[in-house]
């Protein structure tokens, strides 16, 4: 008889504290995403910082909020990112993907050097000394660029230009930092036209040293007035959604190629 | 005044940190913020004076009346185990740094032995409903002040040039030590 008191004594305290749990979990409980604990399994862990979050789990949140895209995360590799794009239910794809360009035309071809330069093959020591090339402003083909990028997603082709493999490249934008010329930036990977030229030298100057820069003409910005500007003798696109596409044509009569879409040996 | 008495002995002369050096765990583990410690401190002062409360309803009018007072130490268990859930779900939502900040302390209020203790030594004493609740707050508050104290003390020891082999734990013991000989001065103040 005891034995059945005790027992049902102890159960009746058990039930009765945990419905006063049940009800206080229903009335206390944290409505936090579940997904926010997923994209933070999946982050690195290394709370560096370089997303601009403070730290791997306040990135997961603002991943989730939709504050920032899935390849925020520059330490996270290619797999990182695909796995958070599932966890969120979009596809790569769907997220607006960014891809770096790089905004220069000057080949080993197209660009003449100033002389022989036997320094530290690296575009930042290259650069010190005003560069290889006879144009001050284009690329100086050592690839500090493709070193650089944590995906393998830069080669330096044959003609000397660095390569953005699209597939592979996640727009951490760590060759934007590592060109000691400012010549790549992200676009989205849609974008139709860009001025591949970065010369502020005048026209007569600037065919002089390279084949392929732009030389201030204006044809494009006669062409296409609302979108495309003639600053600094150089043409600059200030708003790329004002493009009709249909003076695409027309932009793309450039006598020097420095503007226009992306051919073909442009993309890896 | 048999109330005071208890309260003020709960909180000073038989401090449950300094005198009978239970609830170790937190008092070291979480007095290295000052801020921390006063949240540690409020959570264990909230989960004992609820505890002791309910505790006692649960002894005096279902155990005794039954003569099931071998079931005391499972049924305080349960009433403890169960606060502490309702104390962690609470931090949670109204604070999540502070629940960060806590960390596994939280829960481990649960296997803290002050708590138990409280809820044991009411039911040995005797105390009244009354009395039991007063002994819970009082408790509760003399762990607050221990654990206050306590980093205050260690926020200090960060600046202080403390001998190698000494630093962290080794410190802390023995600060805990002397802070619980200052604490047997309270001994004499009522008989």
């Amino acid at each position: 008889m005891e034995v059945l008191w005790s027992v049902i004594t102890m159960g009746a305290l058990g039930f009765l504290f945990s419905f006063g749990l049940v009800i206080a979990y229903r009335k206390l409980r944290v409505h936090e995403d579940p997904k926010i604990e997923k994209v933070a399994e999946i982050l690195p862990q290394a709370n560096c910082g370089a997303c601009g979050y403070a730290g791997c789990r306040a990135f997961a949140e603002a991943v989730v909020k939709g504050e920032t895209t899935p390849n925020g995360c520059p330490v996270g590799d290619a797999d990182v990112v695909k796995q958070i794009a599932e966890t969120l239910g979009v596809s790569a794809a769907e997220v607006v993907k960014k891809v770096a360009r790089l905004h220069c035309r000057g080949t080993h071809e197209a660009a003449k050097n100033r002389g022989v330069y036997i320094g530290i093959s690296t575009c930042g020591a290259a650069h010190l000394i005003g560069g290889n090339k006879q144009c001050s402003y284009g690329c100086l083909h050592f690839g500090d660029c493709a070193r650089t990028c944590p995906f393998d997603a830069i080669y330096m082709s044959e003609e000397g230009l660095p390569i953005v493999i699209e597939d592979k490249c996640t727009a951490c934008g760590k060759c934007v930092e590592a060109c000691p010329r400012n010549l790549f930036e992200l676009h989205p990977v849609s974008q139709g036209i860009i001025v591949f030229c970065r010369s502020k030298d005048r026209g007569p100057v600037s065919r002089k040293v390279c084949k392929n820069a732009c030389i201030a003409c204006g044809i494009c910005s006669r062409a296409c007035p609302e979108a495309i500007v003639i600053e600094n003798n150089l043409a600059i696109i200030t708003d790329y959604k004002k493009i009709d596409p249909e003076k695409i044509p027309e932009v793309e009569k450039c006598p020097t190629d420095s503007i226009g879409r992306l051919k073909k040996e442009d993309e890896g | 005044m048999e109330l005071v008495a208890i309260f003020v002995t709960a909180i000073l002369i038989n401090n449950f940190v300094l005198r009978y050096f239970l609830g170790i765990c937190p008092f070291l583990g979480v007095s290295k913020k000052i801020d921390s410690a006063i949240s540690m401190g409020l959570a264990v002062t909230f989960v004992m004076t609820i505890t002791a409360a309910v505790s006692w309803v649960i002894n005096h009018w279902i155990l005794i009346p039954l003569k099931l007072d071998y079931l005391q130490i499972v049924s305080f268990i349960l009433v403890i185990a169960s606060l502490v859930q309702l104390v962690e779900m609470f931090i949670r939502k109204i604070s999540p740094p502070l629940y960060e900040a806590l960390g596994i302390y939280l829960p481990l209020i649960t296997t803290n032995c002050a708590i138990f203790f409280l809820a044991l030594m009411a039911s040995l004493r005797d105390y009244s409903f009354l009395e039991s609740v007063i002994f819970g707050v009082g408790s509760g508050l003399g762990f607050t002040l221990a654990i206050i104290l306590m980093a205050a003390i260690r926020e200090q020891l960060d600046l202080a040039d403390v001998p190698e082999a000494l630093k962290g734990a080794g410190i802390a013991l023995i600060v805990a030590g002397i802070m619980a000989l200052a604490f047997l001065g309270f001994s004499g103040m009522i008989k």
